[in-house]
Formats: C-alpha cells, sequence, structure tokens
C-alpha cells in the first residue's frame, strides 16, 4: 500500500508522508536506564500518542527521534535513515514543538517564525512573509505577530511554537506535552489543531503527553512507557478497559484517602 | 584528577565550538545585523568604563611613578612610563578584563539561559547550527573591536597620566614634555604588540563565555553558575595567557 501523501500546510506541495521505527532503544544515564529496549514503528500519516507516567523516558525517546539525544543502544530510523546522522535533519523536515514552547525570548512572534526561513534562505522577505502569515492565520495568530513571547499566556505561545513548526513545513511533527499547563478549553483546542493538522495535511504526528483525553480523541495508535519499557502499543479504545493491572492503575488510578500517605489531605 | 577532567573537557568543547564556528566564516555577510548589534554590545556599552577606568589607572600610575622616581631625579621620564606600561601592558590586560566581567558574563547569561531554555535545542532541531548565529558574530565583533577599545583605553590612559603631571604639584610636569617623552621612547611596535594581546585576550574569553554558556545544564541555579565560572575561567586565562604572549611577541 502507498503511504498516504503529506501536503504542506504552508505551501500545499504535496510528499509522502514519512514513518518511523524504533528499533531496541536503550538509553543509559550512568547507572540509569532511561529506556529499555523499546522497539515500535509509527506509520506515515499517523498520530501516536506516547503515554506514561512522569519520568518514564517519554520526553527522552523524543529527544531521540530529532537527534538530540545519542542512544546507548539500538536506533531510530526516520524513512529508513538513522535519526542520529547529521544528514537526516537536513533530508527530513523534523519539527518539534517543546513542553514550554521554547520560543526566542530576544525575538518577536513574527521574527520567531520567520527565522528558520530566513536561516535556510526559502525566498525573498515577501515568501517568507507569506509563509509566516499563513502559519499565523492556521493557529489564529494573526494580531500577535508583532509580540514578544514574555506579552503571551501559556496557551498562546503553545500555539506559536506550533505555528513556528508550521513554518518548517515539517513531515513529522513531534510534540511534548502539548497540553500540560492549560486550562480544559485550551487543551481541547490544542487537541483540534494538532488533529485538524493530521486529517488535512497527513503530517506524521508523535505526541508525548500524560493528557488521557487527548490520547483517547485524537490518537490512531497509543504506546504506553513505564519504567523505560514499552507495555502497551495498541488502538486508544483498547485502553478503556485495560487487562494490564499497570495500565488500569495508570488510566483509573485508585486514590485511598485512608492509605497513611494521604493523611495531610483528611485534616 | 576529577578537575583536570573538567579542565580537559572544557578547553576540548571550547576549541571544537571554535572550529565549528569557523566552518561558517562564509555566512558572515549574511549575518550583518547580528555582527553589528555585537559591535554594538561589546564596542560601544562597554566604551564607558574603559574610559573612565583607564583614565583613573593612567593618573593613579603617573602619581605613583612621580612619587618614586622624583627620588632619582628622573620625573621628565613619566610619560615614557605611563605611555609605555599602558601601550604594552595595562592597556589590553584592563580593556580585557572588562571584556570579561561586563560582555563575558552577559553572554554566558544569554546562552546559558537560551540553552537551559531549549532554545539552543529548538535550534538544533531547525538545522540551524548555534555555532554559527549565536557564536561566530560574536567571535567577529571581539576581533574588530578589542582593538577599538585598547586605542580608546591607551588614549585616555595617557591623558589621564597627563592631567595628573600637569595638576599635582609634587609632580608639576607640563603636558608638552610629558607628550614628547612618551613619544620619545616609544615605537609603533609597542602598541602593535599590545593591540595583539587584546585581540587575543578578548577572541579567548569570548570563547570560553561562549562554550561555558552552551554547555549549560540543569536549571536556573546553574545559569549562575556559569555566568561565576566564565568570568574565572576568564580572568584566569587572561592572566596566563598575558605571560606567555609577551613573552612570545618580546
Amino acid at each position: 500500500m502507498n503511504p498516504p501523501i503529506h501536503r504542506n500546510p504552508i505551501t500545499a506541495v504535496e510528499s509522502p508522508a514519512v514513518g518511523v521505527t524504533i528499533d531496541g532503544l536503550t538509553k543509559n544515564f550512568g547507572p540509569f536506564q532511561a529506556l529499555k529496549n523499546v522497539s515500535f514503528a509509527v506509520e506515515p500519516g499517523e498520530i501516536f500518542v506516547l503515554m506514561g507516567p512522569s519520568g518514564s523516558g517519554k520526553s527522552v525517546l523524543l529527544k531521540h527521534i530529532v537527534g538530540l539525544e545519542a542512544a546507548t543502544a539500538g536506533r531510530v530510523l526516520i524513512n529508513d535513515q538513522d535519526a542520529a546522522a547529521a544528514h537526516t535533519l537536513e533530508r527530513i523536515r523534523i519539527a518539534l514543538v517543546f513542553q514550554a514552547g521554547a520560543l526566542f525570548n530576544s525575538l518577536s512572534v513574527y521574527d520567531n517564525l520567520a527565522l528558520y526561513p530566513r536561516e535556510h534562505r526559502f525566498g525573498d522577505e515577501a515568501t517568507i512573509r507569506d509563509k509566516v502569515m499563513r502559519a499565523l492565520q492556521i493557529l489564529s495568530l494573526e494580531n500577535s505577530a508583532q509580540k514578544f513571547p514574555s506579552e503571551l499566556s501559556g496557551g498562546m505561545r503553545k500555539r506559536v511554537a506550533i505555528a513556528r513548526a508550521l513554518v518548517m513545513e515539517p513531515q513529522l511533527m513531534l510534540y511534548d506535552e502539548p497540553t500540560s499547563e492549560l486550562d480544559p478549553v485550551m487543551s481541547a483546542t490544542i487537541s483540534e489543531i494538532i488533529a485538524t493538522l493530521k486529517d488535512e495535511y497527513h503530517v506524521t504526528t508523535i505526541v508525548v503527553s500524560h493528557d488521557r483525553e487527548l490520547a483517547l480523541g485524537i490518537a490512531d495508535r497509543v504506546g504506553i512507557l513505564m519504567g523505560g519499557e514499552l507495555v502497551f502499543l495498541g488502538p486508544p479504545a483498547s485502553l478503556r478497559q485495560p487487562a494490564d493491572p499497570r495500565i488500569a492503575d495508570f488510566f483509573h488510578p485508585r486514590i485511598d484517602l485512608k492509605n497513611p500517605r494521604f493523611k495531610n489531605l483528611e485534616t | 584528577m576529577k578537575q583536570l577532567t573538567h579542565f580537559l573537557q572544557g578547553f576540548g568543547s571550547a576549541v571544537q565550538l571554535l572550529l565549528q564556528s569557523a566552518r561558517f566564516i562564509g555566512t558572515l555577510p549574511r549575518q550583518r545585523a547580528r555582527f553589528i548589534d555585537q559591535c554594538y554590545l561589546i564596542g560601544y556599552t562597554t566604551l564607558p568604563i574603559v574610559a573612565i577606568l583607564c583614565f583613573f589607572m593612567g593618573s593613579v600610575l603617573a602619581l605613583q611613578s612621580g612619587y618614586s622616581m622624583e627620588n632619582f631625579g628622573a620625573k621628565q621620564f613619566i610619560g615614557s612610563l605611563v605611555g609605555l606600561s599602558f601601550a604594552r601592558e595595562l592597556g589590553p590586560v584592563i580593556v580585557a578584563i572588562l571584556v570579561a566581567g561586563r560582555v563575558g558574563s552577559a553572554i554566558t547569561a544569554e546562552l546559558a539561559s537560551m540553552k537551559v531554555y531549549q532554545e539552543v535545542d529548538a535550534l538544533v532541531t531547525m538545522n540551524i547550527p548555534p555555532a554559527r548565529i549565536l557564536v561566530l558574530p560574536r567571535l567577529a565583533a571581539v576581533l574588530v573591536m578589542m582593538p577599538v577599545l585598547a586605542i580608546i583605553g591607551n588614549l585616555i590612559g595617557w591623558f589621564g597620566g597627563a592631567v595628573v603631571c600637569k595638576y599635582v604639584e609634587s609632580i608639576a610636569i607640563e603636558p608638552e614634555a610629558y607628550f614628547s617623552a612618551l613619544r620619545r621612547y616609544m615605537k609603533f611596535q609597542d602598541v602593535g604588540t599590545g593591540l595583539i594581546k587584546a585581540e587575543i585576550f578578548g577572541f579567548v574569553v569570548v570563547l570560553i563565555c561562549c562554550s561555558i554558556g552552551l554547555n549549560t545544564r540543569g536549571g536556573p541555579r546553574e545559569i549562575g553558575a556559569s555566568v561565576t565560572k566564565a568570568v574565572v575561567v576568564s580572568l584566569i586565562s587572561i592572566l596566563v595567557l598575558d605571560y606567555f604572549v609577551t613573552k612570545a611577541l618580546m
């Protein structure tokens, strides 16, 4: 079967969507093993949500995909090219939306978005302006172009980060906790944006999140990491009544207020 | 042993950063705006402190040498002493120390905060090498601005000495006599030696500060620790290099 066609949200140019293969990935930080022989594949054009408790290795895995961390063992392949190789970022456009946005504080929203096309010389200033304004428009940020990141709310910062990623015309979008620290309305908005980008443009998407609603709402498939191991891989529907007690505890935590751990809550 | 490992790691990453930056020299004309920004920060904003410090260093040098040289009846040589001391040693060292304290600390704080708040990681994922846009314009700017600061520092230091010589009664040397002595015993080579030293010190300071900033890991507390480390390492490097460069240029 042919891979779905990725349509660029900014230029509308079409190209095959990319797939990602994680093959026996292991990462040690000193004696601590953050990832233990993790293997799975993300199909071209799908939304894959990677979940797990804090410290389970989700963000570390994401950093391996974009080449920010080097694996202790195993490898990450993007369209059969090693993600750790320097040329991969030159051949495949990968955008990572960081948890806190990682916007450049000294640049305005417009310049944050324009940095990538300017540095890679994607046309003259007028072309770049069109691209940037189109991305701002998709995220309903046209009126914030001249603002600085310090003047934006948490939700707007996330949207600017997504807009900056869109300007890169990515074939692979990675989101690190896109709905953390946001109110429910803004979380739903961000989830909708992620789903819309996938539905309309077939951008292969990997989302790292704690957010159950987001996973069940937008994911094509879900992976769950616990203690650096992949303990679940499958469609989100099978998470509604999980058989594995560890996953059931993660999705439907039972908090016993009589437990001595919570004695301070009772008083 | 641990200290030695840290030193070698720091030295290695500074050299690596220098080599990475050198690969992008061809992009400098496209980075004109960043280069000019850095020239402004390194040169223009440091100038007032350089002026004040060099004026008073020149004054104190003239005052102290006037006091001691009077015993030998050699007051007329104060001009050459202040001139040579400033051109060959004090000018470049003072300017480098000020650049380390004022500019170097600011560079480390900015880059360390960019690193801690993942702005540097964002650049890497955008396939924009940090060495190209964060380091190269700063290194180029310091190479241009250090000789300018050192020349201005020298002139103001010499002027400070002349003011003291004229207005302090125990010295009482006219500016004409002071500058005549300064000219008579100084060669262009002395000023040139000082400018080479200033270039080397400034370049090393900015490289160290960039390297320490970009290697910061952790949170906001580590930003402060990196700034302190960058200033201390820069000051030690200036003084250690001063000996070896002076020896090499003699």
